[in-house]
């Protein structure tokens, strides 16, 4: 049987993992400019920066929190790792190590994107343009979910892209969440009220998730129900859960087909996070704090990415295992 | 038949070699019979339809990625070689003898090493002195009596021929340790196909196609016997080196993992590929790593890209690697200078294609005809490539001469001189029309138990007018280059 080589998994992981962080930041960026629309204005944008935990670089580089200046940080600066540029970037970076491995279309497809990505100036992204933008920068993300998914061979790297991408999504639906909640949200709130029904549509339309949640809940929205269908609904495809469960497959899969018998601790990291999800509601969510639980879902998230480069990418345990964003 | 011959009325009807031998049309007294119908429907191209398809060959290698990284100041760029549309053609019997002269050369370098890293008879016979063996910076005295397979050294060999104004192919240089430019030989023929099938059609052109398998058999021939199925890998220096593409192309061509010196380690002289589920044993190793960074415990002790341990562990013949160590003292360009007194040696036999007349300047004959005709000769020295440090002496300055006179006679056994080589021409899409621009020939030869040349090669031309350097690292570019099945198209 073909052995994967220990760097190229990790490689594969991260590549995975960098083109769904550049959707999910699209998507993010989109549904903000759909609620600045209502002329709140930059306060809106805030959280953005607050939530992924960018405060003091943001404003190493920036003055102010202004939309344009957010907007600027989190999609064409450079400088920024965590903008979408960055993660093209590094995805690309990936994807050139890995050209022995993956398609000629795969890298192509990246190659191209990115140079687009590079000719971006910032009136590209100024906020009339920026849903069109996003929308392009979305749909470059899903051509190369395509792309990989018609060319990709299915070998043990599969495993580890298909790993990479749902650890991703898992965990931006939860900063999603978190950042919309925080947004929409007043300090003290009626779990069951309608308030801002305009703007909850607009974080499902966000996670493509409106019509799928208008299938189970036909009456109706509440932050509670949407909050409730986008971590635990077990068919949304950019649920928390289902990502957990693909995770938990693929793993068992990587142990059967390919005896990858190094993935035992990753694998009691994911029965952890399946159980945190089975012994909990949205309700109880909700009454214990939100916030407290998306973040200790993301601290799983990073727990995880550790073992799986112990388990496989050939880490040497450090006392101190720190993810890198 | 001539340039000027009413029969070209199109895009070639303005052309002219000016004196040159031309790839396309031959010379005066020898025409390239064999290249008639490729000129004719070339002819019939207008130079618009021309120029939009070298754009469209040149977005595509830039998009594939097909590229080279240049350093700047600031950041690493990826830059395309420039790739010009019009093909470099040769003939079947044109081709016949480069094959049994690239063959017949090979052979001897092979011989030579072994012979250097073994009984010596060649300096002992006084064919070769023995301060150019003993005392060049790549002979590798850790490869004395170590016995490779087959006695192939060179498995893996680049040389760089020139066409001179007669139209006589010469031996220019041998390029022995780590030849590169392969993949650009195959990828101009994808191009090729894509933006000028009709030129293409029904020419019959021999295919470059299997470039890869030929090579995966010869590394895996030379693994240890008994292996049956031998791990093969390609060892490459990483991805911020200048043929980082060409390391992709060949590990995709060969289907092996293309590793780095982390991704290898030795244990009990034994070398292992660290994988998702532990170490896997490495057969044979194809190395894009020169010998000084191959083992930072036998080499140079800095090098990070290489890995501890495993010269022992191919002395031990654990583990083959592709070329051999210690190549570099037969590719050197003083030692080139003795390559057809080897082949005469070893072979009894003249050398099928001539060296380009060399003077040696170690040599106190050599240096004196050296400095005594420096405004005719070009001055080259022995240790660089990439066409570094060279002095043209009929295109050279009064101080360029001057300084080049004094390096000589500083270090005169740094440097070979030769005649300048009026090269050989051929038709070029330029800025200002088609116009002749100078090429060079790098064919490409494998051998592991046999030896195979690819029936093709790098033809690198010189896109600046006048210039004869042709190196992509001096804004070079290159030429599909074309073998043709037979010649009475």
């Amino acid at each position: 049987m073909s052995k994967l080589l220990a760097r190229y998994a990790e490689c594969i992981f991260w590549m995975a993992r960098y083109m769904e962080r550049a959707e999910n930041l699209a998507r993010i960026l989109d549904v903000h400019e759909t609620f600045s629309r209502d002329g709140r204005g930059a306060k809106d944008w805030y959280p953005i920066v607050r939530l992924n935990g960018d405060v003091e670089r943001f404003f190493s580089r920036y003055p102010v929190a202004t939309a344009e200046n957010i907007v600027n940080f989190y999609v064409l600066d450079g400088q920024n790792p965590t903008s979408i540029i960055s993660a093209v970037r590094a995805a690309r970076e990936n994807a050139r190590t890995l050209r022995p491995w993956i398609s000629t279309e795969m890298w192509t497809h990246l190659n191209v994107f990115h140079s687009r990505m590079l000719a971006l100036k910032p009136s590209d992204v100024s906020l009339p343009n920026l849903s069109r933008q996003c929308a392009t920068i979305k749909e470059a993300c899903q051509a190369h979910t395509g792309i990989t998914e018609g060319t990709f061979y299915r070998d043990q790297g599969w495993y580890f892209y298909q790993l990479g991408k749902y650890i991703e999504r898992a965990d931006q639906t939860t900063r999603l969440l978190d950042i919309e909640f925080n947004t929409l949200l007043p300090a003290q709130f009626e779990i069951d009220s309608q308030l801002d029904f305009i703007q909850w549509h607009a974080v499902l339309r966000s996670a493509a998730g409106y019509h799928a949640f208008r299938r189970v809940y036909p009456r109706g929205m509440t932050p509670a129900s949407v909050a409730g269908f986008m971590i635990f609904n077990e068919s949304f495809p950019r649920s928390v859960a289902v990502s957990v469960n693909q995770i938990n497959d693929l793993l068992v899969s990587l142990k059967s087909r390919y005896s990858l018998r190094a993935g035992n601790a990753v694998m009691e990291r994911i029965d952890e996070v399946q159980a945190a999800l089975e012994s909990h509601t949205i309700e109880t969510v909700l009454r214990d704090g939100l916030h407290q639980y998306l973040d200790w879902l993301q601290l799983r998230f990073c727990d995880i990415t550790a073992e799986l480069s112990l388990a496989f990418f050939g880490a040497v345990p450090t006392p101190a295992q720190t993810q890198s964003q | 038949m001539t340039p000027s011959a009413p029969q070209y009325q199109g895009l070639l009807s303005a052309y002219d070699p000016g004196g040159f031998y031309d790839e396309l049309f031959g010379g005066k007294e020898n025409r390239a019979g064999h290249t008639e119908l490729i000129r004719r429907r070339l002819d019939a191209v207008n130079l618009a339809d021309i120029r939009s398809r070298s754009a469209d060959a040149e977005r595509d290698l830039f998009n594939l990625g097909i590229t080279f990284l240049i350093n700047s100041d600031r950041e690493a760029i990826d830059r395309i070689l420039p790739f010009d549309v019009i093909p470099r053609v040769i003939s079947a019997a044109e081709w016949a003898h480069l094959e049994a002269g690239a063959t017949q050369r090979v052979t001897a370098l092979n011989l030579f090493l072994h012979d250097i890293y073994h009984d010596q008879k060649i300096i002992k016979d006084g064919i070769i002195p023995a301060e150019l063996v003993f005392g060049n910076a790549n002979y590798r005295p850790q490869m004395v009596g170590v016995d490779v397979p087959f006695g192939t050294y060179i498995h893996i060999m680049g040389v760089d021929l020139v066409r001179d104004g007669a139209g006589v192919f010469r031996v220019l240089e041998d390029n022995g340790r780590v030849p590169s430019g392969v993949s650009y030989v195959i990828e101009n023929r994808h191009i090729m196909q894509r933006v000028f099938p009709d030129l293409m059609h029904d020419i019959g052109i021999r295919s470059v196609e299997n470039y890869g398998l030929k090579l995966l058999e010869a590394v895996s021939e030379i693994a240890t016997p008994g292996v049956t199925d031998p791990r093969v890998v390609l060892l490459s220096p990483g991805t911020y080196n200048s043929a980082y593409f060409e390391h992709i192309f060949l590990a995709r061509e060969m289907g092996v993992p293309l590793v780095e010196g982390r991704d290898l380690v030795v244990e009990d002289d034994r070398v292992y590929m660290k994988t998702t589920n532990g170490l896997a044993q490495v057969d044979s190793i194809y190395r894009r790593l020169g010998d000084d960074f191959l083992d930072p415990l036998a080499f140079n002790p800095d090098s990070l890209l290489g890995v501890p341990g495993i010269l022992q562990a191919y002395r031990k013949g654990n583990v083959a690697l592709a070329n051999a160590i210690g190549t570099g003292v037969a590719d050197d360009k003083a030692v080139y200078c003795y390559v057809p007194r080897m082949i005469k040696y070893y072979l009894g036999e003249e050398a099928i294609i001539p060296n380009v007349e060399t003077n040696i300047c170690r040599e106190k004959e050599g240096l004196q005809f050296t400095l005594d005709h420096l405004d005719q000769l070009v001055v080259k020295p022995v240790g660089e490539s990439g066409g570094y440090g060279i002095t043209i002496g009929p295109r050279a300055t009064k101080e360029q001469i001057t300084e080049c006179r004094a390096s000589l006679l500083k270090d005169p056994a740094n440097y070979i001189s030769q005649p300048m080589v009026p090269l050989s021409v051929c038709p070029t899409v330029t800025e200002d029309g088609i116009e002749p621009r100078h090429v060079d020939l790098r064919p490409f030869v494998i051998t592991g138990r046999k030896t195979w040349v690819l029936p093709g090669g790098l033809s690198r031309v010189a896109m600046r007018k006048g210039t004869l350097i042709v190196n992509s690292s001096q804004g070079g570019g290159s030429k599909d280059t074309w073998v043709l099945e037979g010649d009475d198209a």
